[in-house]
């Protein structure tokens, strides 16, 4: 077993185990903390699949912004006193049988389809090609998806905004 | 060498406990913390088909779910942010005027 396997089972246990945290526990400043770890997990897996450009980005996008901006929202939906903390759960038992339905389903389908497990393109950064693709095959695309973030920010402001009371 | 189909497995175990999360969790923002973890697993698969395929289309595919992820978690915040100035509360259960 070489030290490539040891952390992809390392990194795997990490995000698994802390996705368990983020669903089961009753405290929503626990869930939001182990969130934090599942996506250094994905980051961490990234790597190791050799993709550079993704890893940094999921570290970048994900935890400096989109946890921070959980939290901040944990934060504001949560009073001290009036509305505890704790969120309870229910319908466990349909639950888990939808979810096991689905989880048998894509288990299934992963068994029995022949994956190319021979090639394994050994890549020397894959940022360029990235930028490539963007700049040329991605442009519309890479357009679109900056306009979808400006419309998602203005829109983002406009709603949480708190309306001015007119007199 | 890891084959690509643990991978796969990875990516079915988190999307697995992304769904079981988003059904019996009742709060709004832990439902959006499980969209976050299903949308991650699937970024996951697409890495690791492009790294094992030797192609970049999957990452540029993973480039394009992390900006709809960004733009899907700051307009649901806010709107969460609203439905709590209005309801103090952020339980699903209790925001159902719009339900049949």
């Amino acid at each position: 077993m070489s030290l490539f396997d040891v952390a992809f089972y390392v990194l795997a246990f990490i995000t698994v185990g802390s996705a368990i945290v983020v669903v089961s526990s009753r405290n929503i400043i626990y869930s939001a903390f182990a969130l934090l770890f599942t996506f250094f997990g994905v980051a961490g897996l990234y790597v190791l699949l050799n993709a550079d450009f993704i890893a940094v980005t999921q570290v970048l996008i994900y935890v400096g912004g989109i946890l921070v901006l959980i939290i901040f929202g944990v934060m504001l939906t949560t009073k001290v006193f009036d509305v505890p903390v704790k969120t309870e759960t229910l319908h466990v038992g349909p639950a888990i049988v939808v979810t096991g339905a689905i989880m048998g389903t894509l288990f299934g389908v992963i068994l029995k389809t022949k994956w190319f497990d021979i090639l394994n393109v050994q890549w020397d950064g894959t940022t360029k090609k990235i930028g490539e693709r963007l700049m040329t095959d991605f442009l519309l695309p890479f357009e679109v998806a900056s306009v979808v973030l400006l419309v998602a920010l203005l829109g983002a402001v406009i709603i949480a905004r708190r309306e001015r009371v007119k007199s | 060498m890891i084959p690509l189909s643990w991978y796969l497995f990875l990516s079915l175990i988190l999307f697995t406990i992304g769904v079981l999360g988003v059904l019996i969790r009742r709060n709004a923002i832990v439902i959006f913390m499980c969209i976050e973890l299903m949308l991650n697993s699937v970024n996951l698969a697409l890495v690791g088909f492009s790294s094992y395929i030797g192609n970049e289309i999957g990452q540029m595919l993973v480039f394009f779910v992390l900006v709809v992820a960004a733009a899907e978690v700051s307009v649901g915040l806010a709107i969460i942010i609203a439905i709590f100035r209005n309801r103090l509360t952020v339980n699903i259960d209790e925001i159902n005027l719009l339900k049949w």
